[in-house]
């Protein structure tokens, strides 16, 4: 089942399964890390609903909900 | 005894190696060049001043707006260029401004001569993602140094590092620092000096055709190899070979390497020689290739990286199990917390502002002090004439108004520098940005507009930070219709004198201070207005992403926050200063000349000097007579006001016939329609380089001399009993004391703002286009004001 980035619950944890897109967003996503195979947090989200806090490689990134859709996640069970 | 054989002396050794330095030393050829590239927030501007010190250099790279910062600095006794480049996360240039590190790097540009070394400066709690740019710089083929910073705060968070093991498995030397505390720098110049000169032979094109070994790597024992799948390499290889038969200049493997890989289309317009039709095409015919294998671009440069640093982190890295949670991990919690963090947010907006007034007040007062007593030594020491008015009014008045300014700026610039040490500047972009985003901007933006309530000079220079080249402009483009501090004598003035003092909702809301509230609120929404329009017309784009980083909480270092103050402050008493200077002798010259006053208004001059006579008559025979009991006490008091009066009125008929005012007069036409006569008008022209001194001019032209400030009663008393030339129509109004605030909330009468927009863009474009469309917002804006408030209220 997969799932983005956008629509996990915060506290949630996940896999990157693969990054849409090949403009300039979809690469510094994958610069700042979002490589397939990778395991993420997400945090948390700003007090407007957007945009939202993640951990991954150790550190903190906040992306918005729109570029958090071109990230493909698979949800990691029993960690939530 | 010198060492015999010259060659590369081991990593460690303080000795300096003496291959690079040569008779002529101090040569701007033969100091060896070291660039410092790194992430944003792992200090690396610290560690560039903690290495260089106090000789740096600061300019822009032609035709970009990319700072250049360079240091010279001697390591044992030779002699160093430190070249600062731009924080980046990554070396994949897709915009001008990144090319310009890519191309110093590279040694391709013109105007710089080629680089020796590059230190890559790391924050240790995150090496992971850090290591990412080292990857890059490493396939340059320079030989390289590696930083690792913040290691005191890595090893709070847990984090244990075996750095020896990572400088094996890296190939270059490996350095602990704490650049905020100037620890492990010289055990970094050290390593720097160590690294053998004369490494330019690295970058030889033969060395191009050398896929993984590079000629300096073989130096530390291991082979530095590319990140790359062999399958990519090969590609790279076919797209050099393409280039060599067709007989066209050989790119660097590394831009081949990027032309393959960069998927938005900047670098095949870039311009870049030997990228011909068909090498072009071979790069999308590789493109699919490698697809087909698995290696889809441009996921395939950080898929390889990231392995790659999987394989160079192994075994270097241990994390605590179960992750600490530290202090700023509680304090994040509150501080992006969907309540408090917005009430926390909220009331240091509040609060920021308040320090700046109240805590810079003293200081301000003391300049104006200084000032005044600097003004009666003038007097005293030069005779009237041009030279004491230009003394005066001219230098005095323009360059002490700016510098009656700068405890407010500095005290703002200390706060700013205290919350981006501290890393909380990153939590109000996050917080900040959905409404940002709205009319196309990123929370990014959010910080320089903050700035500008203060000064627009700061927060034009803040928005460095935002990366997004349309996105930083249109942030610039609208940064001055905050309402800066310079605007609160203008609105003081004229809120005090015509706006009644009444209270409303049992004494919590003032008239006054609504009005007050309205002139920052008519910034704000026009900001956002033109803000919105320059998104959707000239500088139409998508709305930028926003994909940020949320650097660690840290206790701010006092040195990098005082030197980032000093720094900043200074740099605006360099820019706004010599400006100021200019343009207030300029303003003087054209309120002072042409002097044929005589001519003009003879029964004036001859008024004031019997006046003059008279009151030095009467206080040569007070002085006479002593403590003896007077004969006519008001016949001084008569004399004085007489001489007051006289004086008055002979400055005004003096600025009636002055340059400027007959320039006033001459657009008469175009201001009356927004409810003004010639003299507002002209208080308007004198302000457009700094409207600070509208309150002095206006002074002047109402026949009061120059000396007022906007606490002054009379300045007052006078504004409400002007009238029009030749009537006694009263002048001012409320319609007009409106008019006259919107226009100076809107326009942009600031010419040092103007210049560090031009600095900025490194066009005069962009200070033009603000200042036509700042200049009509505020012309229309006001004329709308009034000629609706004379329908309304009458």
């Amino acid at each position: 089942m997969s799932r983005t980035a956008a629509e996990l619950r915060v506290g949630e944890r996940a896999r990157v399964v693969r990054v849409d897109g090949m403009d300039e967003i979809s690469m510094r996503l994958l610069e700042m890390g979002l490589t397939p195979g990778v395991e993420l947090e997400l945090l948390g989200k700003a007090p407007l609903g957007d945009p939202l806090e993640f951990e991954l490689r150790g550190y903190r990134l906040s992306v918005r909900i729109a570029e958090a859709r071109r990230v493909a996640v698979s949800p990691l069970s029993g960690d939530s | 005894m010198p060492d015999p054989v010259p060659g590369p002396s081991p990593v460690g050794d303080s000795k300096p190696n003496p291959v690079a330095a040569s008779a002529d030393a101090w040569g701007r050829e033969s100091a060896v060049r070291v660039a410092l590239i790194g992430n944003p927030n792992t200090g690396k501007s610290t560690l560039f001043s903690a290495l260089a010190g106090v000789r740096q250099r600061t300019g822009n790279y032609p035709g970009v707006t990319v700072e250049k910062k360079e240091g010279r600095v001697v390591i044992g006794d030779r002699p160093f260029v430190l070249i600062d480049l731009p924080g980046t996360y990554s070396l994949a240039p897709r915009s001008p401004d990144e090319m310009v590190a890519v191309d110093v790097l590279l040694g391709r540009r013109d105007d710089e001569p080629p680089l020796d070394m590059v230190v890559c400066i790391v924050d240790a709690s995150n090496l992971e993602r850090n290591l990412y740019v080292v990857s890059q710089v490493l396939e340059l083929g320079l030989p390289v140094v590696l930083a690792v910073n913040m290691v005191d705060i890595a090893a709070d968070r847990g984090v244990t590092l075996d750095l020896a093991r990572l400088e094996r498995q890296l190939g270059v030397p490996v350095v602990p620092v704490q650049a905020h505390r100037k620890v492990g720098i010289d055990k970094l110049a050290a390593a720097i000096a160590a690294i053998p000169a004369g490494s330019q032979i690295s970058r030889s094109p033969q060395s191009a055709t050398d896929t993984t070994a590079r000629p300096d790597a073989g130096r530390a024992g291991v082979a530095r190899v590319s990140p790359f799948p062999e399958a990519f390499q090969r590609e790279v290889a076919a797209l050099e070979q393409l280039e060599r038969r067709a007989g066209v200049p050989v790119l660097p493997r590394y831009l081949l390497e990027r032309l393959l890989l960069d998927t938005t289309g900047y670098l095949e317009n870039a311009g870049l020689p030997g990228v011909t039709a068909e090498l072009l095409a071979e790069t999308k015919a590789a493109r699919s290739r490698l697809a087909l294998q698995g290696l889809p671009v441009p996921g395939v440069e950080a898929m390889s990286r990231y392995q790659w640093i999987a394989g160079i982190l192994e075994g270097v890295v241990a994390r605590p199990k179960q992750r600490l949670v530290t202090t700023g991990d509680k304090v994040d919690r509150v501080l992006t917390h969907r309540v408090w963090g917005t009430l926390v947010f909220v009331a240091m907006m509040v609060l920021m502002f308040q320090p700046v007034f109240w805590m810079a007040e003293p200081a301000s007062l003391l300049i104006d002090g200084g000032k005044s007593w600097l003004g009666d030594q003038i007097a005293a020491a030069v005779p009237e004439g041009a030279l004491r008015s230009l003394l005066i009014n001219g230098v005095l008045e323009g360059v002490g108004g700016v510098l009656v300014f700068l405890p407010q700026i500095f005290t703002l610039f200390l706060f700013i520098a205290i919350l981006e040490d501290c890393g909380y500047m990153a939590r109000a972009a996050y917080l900040m940005d959905r409404l940002m985003s709205r009319v196309g901007l990123s929370g990014k933006s959010f910080i320089p507009l903050l700035s500008s309530f203060a000064c627009a000079i700061p927060g034009v220079m803040a928005t460095r930070v935002i990366e997004n080249p349309k996105d930083r402009l249109v942030t610039m483009l609208v940064a001055p219709l905050m309402s800066c501090s310079a605007r609160l004598p203008v609105y003081t003035l004229l809120v005090g004198a015509f706006i009644p003092d009444r209270y409303y909702l049992g004494g919590w809301f003032g008239l006054q201070g609504l009005t007050m509230f309205a002139m920052y609120a008519i910034g704000v929404v026009m900001a956002v207005v033109v803000a919105w329009i320059l998104k959707l017309t000239l500088l139409r784009g998508v709305t930028p992403p926003f994909v940020m980083e949320l650097p660690g909480y840290k206790l701010p270092g006092l040195n990098i926050v005082l030197y980032r103050m000093l720094e900043r402050g200074w740099s605006f008493v360099q820019r706004a200063g010599t400006l100021i200077f200019a343009v207030s002798v300029v303003v003087w010259a054209a309120a002072y000349y042409p002097r044929d006053i005589e001519r003009v208004a003879p029964e004036l001059v001859k008024r004031q000097a019997d006046a003059a006579l008279a009151v030095a008559r009467l206080e040569a025979r007070e002085a006479e007579l002593g403590d003896q009991p007077q004969t006519a006490p008001g016949d001084l008091e008569t004399a004085r006001q007489e001489l007051e009066v006289a004086d008055d009125l002979l400055a005004g008929a003096m600025l009636r016939n002055s340059y400027l005012g007959r320039l006033g007069q001459w657009i008469e036409p175009v201001v009356k329609p927004l409810g003004w006569d010639w003299r507002i008008g002209c208080a308007a022209l004198a302000s457009f380089p700094a409207r600070e001194v509208v309150v002095a001019t206006l002074g002047v032209i109402y026949n009061l001399g120059a000396d007022e400030d906007e606490e002054s009663e009379s300045l007052r008393e006078t504004l409400r009993s002007a009238t029009w030339d030749g009537s006694t129509t009263p002048l001012f109004n409320v319609p007009v004391a409106l008019s006259i605030m919107v226009f100076f909330a809107l326009c942009a009468q600031c010419a040092s703002t103007l210049a560090v927009i031009k600095r900025e863009t490194n066009s005069w474009r962009w200070p033009a286009f603000t200042f036509v469309y700042m200049t009509s917002l505020a012309y229309v804006a006001s004329l709308a004001v009034y000629q609706i408030g004379i329908r309304v209220g009458g």
